[in-house]
């Protein structure tokens, strides 16, 4: 109960514009800040922290290669380890943190993003070579201002816990409504199998795809 | 991950001429031609594949799925698993190929996974996947941690003292059903080798699996033309209901005149070592009535052989009764 007092005397203005990750990696900066210096308030030490970081053109690991990645539309010129995949490219690199990192195996399906309009797990594509392609990510499909209509879907139906693999879900629900399947409860369940949700949100999610099927029908 | 050269290619001469460099096709090649992916990626993330260099293939002119003169059909190398799935001819020509790709893998890897990738498809034995293990298929001489450890999901027909590994596509099992054709290019011209002499069987060279030789490549797959009134079907068990490898499958390609069993080819996943076309289930059937009896008897013969391991024997029943419920699905579509 005292880390909820402590909680609430924090101002809600000077957070309630953070995105959790960007709370997350301050108050894990703010921690080490602390215990390195001992008198830091995590709050300072935060605003130390969220300073620009530029890049400098030459910290390019060694052994790196130049690419171009079209993501969203916006073409990026960046340098990566030939073994990165484009989801370790994506959030690592780009930012794009909406994809997610699960199993890193393609048993997953967090990582599912669209290559040329096809859903695709992004943690077995090397971004080397995926130079040509248009990739997509939950962060091109819509935004909290305009959502995607299975992202506005799943908030009404509740089609998640925990949240992690829901950018997944919908990338992957986004394209079975450009596929042919079939109509029935059991045909989205199939067609999203790659789809794994640990928390079982199933039923959930299959209401939310099907609102949106028969809202396109 | 090891750290690679990755080396385009533009053109099937060009792609021949690097990999042939390679010490070998098979287990270990340290030049690998790479498609969609789905299967080397993420064994080169277990350090079970380490090759130097890898040769993207995805711009050569290999992805085409042609209808043949002949009434077959030719499915490129590249052609990518959901599209050949979908494709109109296909799903009219041979059901069982469309079948058997969309109940493998999930919709985000079959749009990678391709033809020739699907064919060269590594096993899931677990000890195959983690080098911290003895494995003779992935470092030959090393023993065989499967025989008596973990081995619910292994072969039970066409394995060794050396590697019980079973072969994990769906693919190549409606492929060994329709006796289908590999296509090959590599340094001394062209060569086609039928399905059935495609796979190795494991003996002592389990690392061995494909009769390919540095610089080969598969350039497409041929499929011959069906007897006109022929049916086939694909029938998958596994322990959940969709995106699992088979414990037990069977492809079947049937045609029935006058009451009898006039064209037979049998083949089924999950219990091989290779893709396992039952020989002996279709000298059972042929010229024989489709009936309960004959298909038991079918299954019996085809699973003769089985050499169950210590957590697999339940594959033996399930292998027959799969093979006995698919034949007589087919055999009520004539």
């Amino acid at each position: 109960m005292a880390a909820d007092n402590d909680e609430r005397k924090v101002p809600l203005t000077s957070l309630e514009k953070l995105s959790r990750r960007a709370f997350l990696s301050r108050a894990g900066a703010a921690s080490v800040a602390t215990a390195a210096v001992g008198i830091a308030s995590p709050l300072t030490a935060a605003k130390e922290v969220s300073a620009p970081q530029s890049e400098a053109p030459d910290s390019a690991p060694a052994g790196s290669v130049p690419i171009t990645l079209t993501v969203n539309g916006t073409t990026h010129q960046l340098r990566v380890d030939p073994r990165a995949t484009v989801l370790d490219t994506l959030r690592e690199s780009l930012h794009f943190t909406g994809t997610k990192k699960g199993c890193d195996h393609g048993q997953c399906g967090a990582c599912t993003i669209h290559v040329n309009g096809r859903r695709a797990n992004s943690c077995l594509l090397f971004a080397t070579m995926q130079q040509k392609a248009e990739i997509t990510t939950i962060e091109g499909l819509g935004t909290p201002e305009k959502m995607h209509m299975l992202q506005a879907a799943f908030v009404e139906h509740d089609g998640y816990q925990c949240g992690y693999c829901t950018s997944g879900q919908i990338m992957s629900a986004a394209a079975m409504l450009k596929e042919s399947w079939g109509p029935t409860d059991q045909d989205v369940k199939e067609a999203l199998s790659g789809n794994i949700c640990r928390c079982g949100a199933y039923p959930n999610i299959v209401a939310a795809v099907q609102a949106c099927r028969h809202r396109n029908a | 991950m090891q750290p690679f050269e990755l080396i385009t290619v533009s053109t099937v001469p060009e792609a021949i001429k690097v990999q042939a460099g390679s010490s070998t096709a098979q287990q270990g090649a340290d030049i690998r031609f790479i498609a969609g992916g789905t299967n080397l990626v993420d064994y080169m993330k277990l350090n079970v594949e380490t090759p130097r260099q890898l040769v993207d293939i995805n711009a050569l002119p290999l992805d085409r799925i042609e209808a043949l003169q002949d009434g077959g059909m030719k499915l490129g190398a590249l052609a990518r698993n959901s599209d050949v799935a979908r494709h109109e001819e296909v799903q009219r020509k041979y059901p069982v190929l469309s079948q058997a790709l969309l109940s493998g893998a999930s919709a985000q890897l079959r749009n990678m996974a391709t033809t020739a990738g699907n064919l060269l498809q590594k096993t899931r034995c677990v000890y195959y996947r983690d080098t911290a293990f003895g494995c003779n298929k992935r470092t030959p001489g090393s023993g065989c941690s499967a025989i008596g450890g973990h081995n619910r999901m292994l072969a039970i027909l066409g394995t060794s003292g050396s590697c019980i590994a079973s072969n994990p596509s769906d693919q190549n099992i409606a492929l060994a059903a329709l006796d289908a054709t590999v296509h090959i290019t590599g340094k001394t011209g062209d060569r086609k080798v039928p399905i059935s002499s495609f796979f190795l069987l494991p003996g002592a060279t389990p690392q061995r699996e494909t009769v390919l030789e540095p610089g080969d490549l598969i350039t497409h797959v041929t499929v011959p033309a069906l007897p006109s009134d022929a049916k086939s079907a694909y029938l998958k068990l596994r322990d959940r209901a969709s995106y699992e490898f088979a414990l037990a499958s069977a492809a079947i390609v049937m045609e029935q005149k006058n009451g009898h069993i006039s064209f037979i080819r049998v083949a089924m996943g999950g219990v091989g070592s290779v893709p396992w076309r039952s020989h002996e289930a279709e000298k059972v059937l042929h010229a024989k009535a489709p009936t309960p009896a004959n298909f038991r008897a079918a299954a019996e013969a085809a699973l003769h052989g089985a050499r169950p391991q210590s957590q697999n024997g339940f594959k033996v029943e399930l292998a027959k009764r799969c093979l006995t419920h698919a034949l007589t699905q087919v055999s009520k579509q004539a």
